[in-house]
């Protein structure tokens, strides 16, 4: 009865939103033991919604969209429970033939290095003509011409000839756009774009920024953009999700993770990054110690050990999502109702930023 | 910090061959001095040739031409076997602490090392000041046994860092120190190389491509582009008022974590890339990508003026 309920409550969110993810959980098994990278995490994102998922290395949020697209590789990986709903689709129910029509087609994915993302011995635009040609039933001289209107379309100039060139003859950032012209190539409905200007220079990273900002508003893309630069977050992201050891720590629109972030680690993270308008040597807020260990997480709140606002409670049980706004969810025993210190979030203070 | 300066760069020059009449200009005509004390910072793209700075400075690279003075003395003249007291004086940080520590030497060995080299202390002593180098930089000396395998990133770079210190240096250039770990362990570190630069008031050059952090550690910036240095200024200045096109068009793309600043800001978006330095066309390094370059950006190079005490642009349009 119970799963009844909770089944329907699924089949409700699903309907909703574009990608909602509940309770999903992944674990590696390796010769050391079993890494629990992913330990139950939610989150959703609305049709033509741009979501940033924020976190540091091995938080878990890669894995997560990996899981997303199937892509977990299996063995070592294995996912051991959780729902992911798309479009209507139970994505961990499909058969591999099935997520091949999903894959490229209804969900486009960009990755972080573009150099080893694209295949060395063909030529962009044949790549894209691939892409074109797998999903959709054109002939190949079509699919060049429609390979050619991509690379317009996220602005390389002379695409006619750049169409037939390798990529070895592309720069970082062309590479990167190229890429995005794969991955757009079939219009699909969500791009998953995984540290997509990490490897870039800054005056390229703005170019990219500012033309994935003009395709979502020109197609009407839904974007989960994942990424440790909260700049880049600021700049693209209407929500937020704050990862943290395998486990979103809050969520929330853009306004509440900068400017009223609840969890001691978001607004930790927020100090601890210079900013240009910020005045120079003066000491930066810094996290003590490091991420704990997946492969023995620890009972309670992963971030405790490095909390400066730890309680007892905080090393023995992990909190559930506790709201504290609307749509602003925080995992930390601080703004549970059983707290006698509890304060409002603004209280807490900004993390760096002034609304 | 002094007037005093630690080092001065004359008009340094690092060419590279890439085959027949194929010339890398990497570093072009390079001026700047860096004072006793001060925390200087050099910044750029890839390609600008910030690396190259460094270490040719430091003579890991030999100069193709001009003068580098550290403690009054020429060392570019200086013959390599002569050069053991400078390598004391002058240490470095790089950027990957995986690959800037040798994996099958322990910790101990790794901050020792400098110290057999120059002929420092040796038994005890050498164990006692390996042992309180380790603490200086957050680690206990329990950590001397250990390999390099078993820390993490930003432990591996306090490693470097205690290797660096432990011959005495006046003057350090980290290059890139902290661009390869992560959000929350990168102010740890950068908090670190901060107090430590103050307590032993050491003189440094701190290479990197992250604007913010770059105007955050610095007393004085300077922004290269193609071999170039185009501005320099005391890093509040270049912040405030920034004057080469290239700073302002870096400075704009540089995101702030603060989505209401990022929604009203005005953006100048460059076209195209940085074009390649091998054998440069005349005029200006930056015409080519500049909103406001005319004719003579094309034809002439510009060179270095002092528009306001200490701020020093390259750029025919002041």
């Amino acid at each position: 009865m119970e799963q009844n309920i909770a089944n329907q409550e699924f089949a409700e969110l699903a309907e909703q939103k574009l990608l909602s993810i509940e309770d999903l959980q992944v674990s590696f098994h390796t010769y050391a033991g079993e890494v629990h990278a992913v330990r139950g995490v939610t989150y959703s994102v609305e049709q033509g919604g741009s979501l940033a998922v924020v976190g540091e290395s091995g938080c878990g949020k890669t894995v997560t969209v990996q899981a997303v697209m199937r892509l977990t590789p299996m063995p070592p990986g294995e996912i051991k429970g959780g729902k992911i709903a798309f479009n209507g689709k139970d994505i961990l129910s499909l058969t591999e033939k099935q997520m091949q029509s999903v894959r490229g087609k209804e969900i486009g994915m960009i990755f972080q290095d573009p150099m080893t993302g694209l295949n060395p011995t063909m030529t962009v635009g044949n790549q894209i003509a691939e892409a074109v040609m797998k999903h959709q039933r054109v002939p190949k001289h079509e699919a060049m011409e429609r390979a050619v209107e991509m690379l317009n379309l996220v602005e390389i100039p002379n695409p006619t000839v750049r169409a037939s060139q390798y990529p070895h003859e592309f720069s970082g950032g062309m590479r990167q756009r190229a890429m995005i012209a794969i991955a757009l190539a079939c219009e699909p409905m969500l791009l998953i774009a995984d540290e997509p200007t990490t490897s870039l220079d800054v005056t390229i990273q703005s170019q990219i920024l500012e033309l994935l900002q003009s395709l979502q508003d020109k197609m009407g893309m839904t974007i989960v953009l994942i990424t440790h630069n909260l700049g880049v977050v600021a700049r693209l992201a209407r929500n937020i999700v704050v990862m943290y050891a395998g486990k979103v720590v809050e969520s929330g629109s853009s306004s509440d993770i900068f400017y009223r972030p609840a969890h001691p680690y978001t607004r930790a993270l927020l100090q601890s990054v210079p900013r240009l308008d910020a005045p120079s040597r003066k000491e930066l807020a810094s996290i003590p110690g490091t991420p704990p260990d997946l492969f023995e997480p620890p009972a309670g709140c992963a971030f405790a050990p490095r909390c400066k606002y730890s309680m007892k409670i905080c090393l023995e049980h992990d909190s559930e999502p506790i709201s504290v706004g609307d749509g602003h969810r925080v995992s930390c025993w601080l703004h549970h109702d059983a707290n006698p210190n509890r304060l409002p979030v603004e209280l807490y203070g900004g993390g760096g930023a002034h609304d | 910090m002094t007037d005093e300066i630690a080092l001065k760069i004359d008009n340094l020059k690092k060419y590279f061959r890439v085959g027949k009449r194929k010339i890398l200009k990497a570093v072009d005509d390079v001026s700047f001095e860096v004072r006793k004390g001060e925390v200087l910072g050099i910044v750029g793209e890839s390609g600008c040739g910030k690396t190259t700075v460094g270490r040719t400075v430091s003579r890991l690279y030999e100069p193709t031409d001009g003068t580098i003075i550290f403690d009054g003395k020429d060392i570019t003249k200086v013959p390599e076997k002569d050069l053991l007291w400078f390598r004391r004086k002058l240490q470095m940080i790089f950027q990957d602490p995986y690959a800037s520590l040798d994996p099958r030497m322990t910790v101990g060995e790794i901050i020792g090392e400098p110290l057999d080299i120059h002929g420092l202390e040796s038994g005890q002593e050498r164990t006692d000041r390996i042992h309180h180098l380790l603490e200086i930089v957050g680690l206990s000396r329990e950590h001397a046994n250990r390999f390099p395998h078993e820390f993490s990133g930003g432990q591996r770079q306090r490693i470097g860092i205690a290797r660096a210190l432990a011959v005495d240096p006046a003057f350090i250039i980290a290059d890139e120190p902290i661009s390869s770990l992560d959000v929350s362990i990168q102010a740890q570190v950068v908090n670190l190389l901060t107090k430590l630069q103050e307590e032993r008031e050491l003189s440094f050059m701190f290479i990197a491509h992250d604007l913010s952090m770059v105007r955050h550690i610095s007393h004085r910036v300077g922004v290269m582009y193609l071999g170039k240095i185009v501005e320099i200024a005391p890093s509040e200045r270049i912040y405030e008022w920034p004057l080469h096109p290239y700073t302002k068009a870096l400075m704009s793309a540089n995101p702030i974590p603060d989505p209401n600043i990022e929604k009203s800001r005005t953006r100048i978006s460059l076209p195209g890339e940085v074009p390649s330095p091998i054998n440069p066309p005349p005029g200006c390094r930056f015409a080519g990508r500049c909103p406001q370059a005319h004719d003579r950006c094309r034809e002439e190079d510009p060179y270095l003026e002092e528009l306001e005490p200490d701020h020093w642009v390259s750029c025919f349009l002041y």
